[in-house]
């Protein structure tokens, strides 16, 4: 079919299956937004090109599709960065496909010129630039297939002007054939045996569940696999809501902020299985000291990821679509007793999960300040189980993985690896397109809400529905608490007593706006305010002074928690 | 530190060379050399890449990170295997009158060729392993040495098995 390069992008995008492009237009992509114009492509424009990929990024985590983004040369694909390491460390597929200028300006230092392929290198899956239309329907063909198998990532597609203009003789590829990449990752059936016999060994079994998890929708495996076993199980950022919080045994979020019960827990264990996961500095504590008295066990898709980080015992390779199945039904066979086995450790992994919960201390009375745990929870009870929880990054985001209850995967969407400030509204935005269905929360801060607040303007024209709780202490929670531990409590620059008016700034744009400023709000406002209709943004005024606890200070054990102010374990 | 010698077959597509260079630097590995070129498949570059590791488990995150890029179609740590490994050096260095036979010893010596001669200074050519390089340098560093230029280390396997098929 005889179409131009522009044309050809569309039709691809529809042969894969996308039904929404997020982007910004500008010169290297006339031709491209011209072809959206005439074909009637949907497409969400944002307002900042950071917005795009963001809530690309939201668009991809909440459905397990890859997002895709447009933006033009130069400053238009460097706004993309952020957004595209976010969803490079945090492993979510996107495609984005950026305009370069035309074949003849390239390397010329013309006009809106950057070596978009060179800077996103380090940051990306893979990236291509692509100067020949004939070369476009396969690249794209290769881009999706490799943002969406093996370990998503994503891919830059930077297309030189002239490209899209060149009429050709179109043809999408039925197959992908690449010589270094089949996205195959098959298991070892004899790592998943050893698996078996070190579990019959065991005393003391943990499951510890990551991010690959929510990625492979393996999450019905993971709960049939802890509830079969009778063990505990742990979650990182990432993994949260692939078991239900409210789940016997499940401790909750480990690491840096993480329960008292899953961090002592990982330093009791004398199996640690982990699920899809890649032993982050946030995790571990001090590495030498991680789960000390552990075999542990590896379920990995990334070759690359074993051993990295952390030194382990037996590595189970592949995708855990295909390692998972294997061991839940050997396990089945066996019918070992395991529960029965498992059960005195599994009775003490509750207990200190009862005698050691997040906490804080409550209202005393309607007029009294706003904890945020007490929000959180109370949000927390005021969402359905489909609701979709979007975080942004600070102090907000930790008691968000604290004290709202994760029920699902792909329903806690956080920026993980990357912990990028301005993720959150975008990415709320791009969840609720995904899923229209479904409810989404996003619980900011007042620091993080500042970095593409922009969006507030998308969401008003595009009605999409959004309810936005702002943690507003004043200060940049995270950098406070630390100046406060450990820099002899100097506020340097990170203090944000303004005259700006959040609830303002959110009606200047379109949305809705509300201040929450006592407890007694969080029963009589906030239940109607998440109920309207439309964007809200739900200013909630809370102390300044409040830490994030249990705390793992950089470089010690995961035993060695700062569990109230002044008290360590 | 230990040294190894890694084979790696990538396709030979632009942006090649971006994605490995990049590899190295962000990830922080240590490079003694790198050398490229055409095989005897013409869409296949091999690179050839010395690097440097203070353990095996440092080794393997080189070999897996490459691994991952998606270009890369094979790597090979030759140094494992049996294999012969070479690496080409041109030599400028000052030479007189007086000193000319003294190098021209030297070279025999170290079955190096003079590939250009000047009034002032000759160029050797030398191939051989790493050690052998440097020991002619060390000799020749007394004549004074103008300018070097080495290619890096490259290596293939003995017998007839190609890396591809490893």
């Amino acid at each position: 079919m005889l179409m131009n390069g522009a044309q050809a992008v569309l039709e691809s995008l529809k042969k894969e299956g996308v039904d929404i492009v997020f982007g910004y237009p500008g010169g290297a992509v006339l031709t491209l937004y011209d072809a959206v114009y005439q074909m009637k492509f949907p497409h969400v424009l944002t307002r900042h090109e950071q917005g795009a990929v963001h809530a690309a990024d939201g668009y991809a985590r909440a459905t397990g599709k890859v997002g895709v983004v447009f933006a033009t040369s130069g400053p238009g694909a460097g706004n993309l960065i952020t957004g595209i390491a976010t969803a490079n460390i945090d492993s979510v597929p996107l495609v984005c496909i950026t305009g370069q200028v035309a074949n003849p300006y390239i390397g010329k230092d013309s006009f809106q010129e950057a070596d978009i392929v060179g800077i996103t290198t380090p940051i990306t899956k893979h990236n291509y630039l692509v100067k020949d239309v004939h070369d476009l329907p396969r690249v794209l063909k290769e881009a999706f297939f490799i943002a969406r198998t093996g370990r998503p990532g994503p891919v830059v597609v930077d297309v030189a002007k002239d490209v899209f203009d060149t009429k050709f003789d179109y043809k999408y590829p039925e197959n992908v054939t690449l010589k270094g990449y089949d996205g195959q990752y098959p298991t070892d059936e004899k790592a998943v045996d050893k698996v078996a016999k070190l579990l019959v060994k065991a005393k003391r079994p943990l499951l510890f569940v990551g991010g690959g998890v929510t990625t492979s929708d393996t999450t019905p495996l993971v709960r049939k696999l802890q509830e079969g076993l009778g063990v505990p199980a742990v979650s990182t950022l990432l993994g949260l809501g692939c078991i239900a919080s409210e789940t016997e045994g499940f401790l909750g979020l480990a690491g840096m902020h993480g329960s008292y019960a899953s961090n002592m827990a990982i330093q009791q264990c004398d199996l640690l299985l982990c699920l899809g996961m890649r032993f982050s500095d946030r995790v571990t504590g001090k590495i030498k000291d991680f789960a000390p008295k552990a075999k542990i066990v590896h379920f990995e898709i990334d070759a690359a990821e074993v051993g990295k980080n952390v030194p382990v015992n037996l590595a189970v390779p592949g995708d855990l679509r295909a390692s998972l199945p294997l061991l839940v039904t050997k396990l089945e066979a066996m019918d070992a007793g395991f529960r029965d086995q498992f059960a005195p450790w599994l009775q003490h992994a509750i207990d200190m999960s009862r005698e050691h919960p997040f906490g804080y201390i409550p209202a005393t009375g309607p007029d009294d300040v706003i904890h945020p745990g007490e929000l959180i929870e109370q949000v927390s009870k005021l969402s359905g189980d489909d609701t979709i929880v979007v975080t942004d990054v600070g102090q907000h985001q930790m008691w968000a993985a604290q004290f709202y209850d994760a029920r699902e995967p792909r329903q806690f969407i956080t920026s993980g690896g990357l912990g990028t400030m301005g993720f959150g509204l975008p990415a709320a935005l791009g969840a609720k397109v995904g899923k229209p269905g479904q409810s989404v929360v996003l619980i900011t801060g007042d620091g993080s809400i500042m970095m593409n607040c922009q969006e507030f303007a998308t969401l008003a024209d595009n009605d999409i529905d959004v309810k936005v709780i702002v943690v507003h202490n004043f200060i940049l929670g995270m950098v406070g608490q630390w100046q406060r531990l450990f820099y002899h409590h100097h506020y340097a620059q990170s203090e944000l007593k303004g005259k700006t008016d959040l609830v303002k700034l959110a009606e200047s744009m379109g949305c809705k706006g509300a201040r929450l400023t006592k407890a007694g709000d969080l029963v009589t406002k906030l239940p109607q305010l998440l109920q309207e209709k439309g964007t809200v943004l739900i200013d909630v005024y809370v102390p300044e002074e409040e830490d994030v606890l249990p705390m793992v200070p950089g470089g010690k054990r995961l035993d060695q928690m700062v569990l109230a102010k002044g008290e360590e374990k | 530190m230990k040294k190894f010698l890694l084979a790696v077959l990538v396709d030979n597509k632009p942006g090649v060379l971006t994605h490995v260079a990049g590899l190295i630097s962000r990830r922080a590995f240590n490079i003694e050399s790198i050398s490229a070129g055409y095989t005897e498949e013409p869409d296949v570059t091999r690179i050839n890449i010395v690097v440097s590791v203070e353990s095996e488990q440092e080794l393997s995150q080189v070999v897996n990170q490459l691994g991952k890029l998606i270009d890369v179609i094979k790597i090979v740590n030759l140094t494992l295997e049996d294999s012969i490994e070479r690496e080409l050096v041109l030599i400028k260095v000052q030479a007189s009158k007086e000193s000319r036979a003294d190098i021209i010893n030297v070279v025999n010596i170290f079955r190096a060729n003079i590939v250009d001669v000047t009034t002032e200074d000759v160029v050797i050519e030398l191939t051989g392993g790493e050690s052998k390089i440097d020991a002619l340098c060390e000799v020749l560093r007394e004549y004074g040495i103008i300018e070097i230029a080495r290619t890096g280390a490259i290596a293939l396997s003995r017998g007839p098995i190609p890396v591809k098929s490893m």
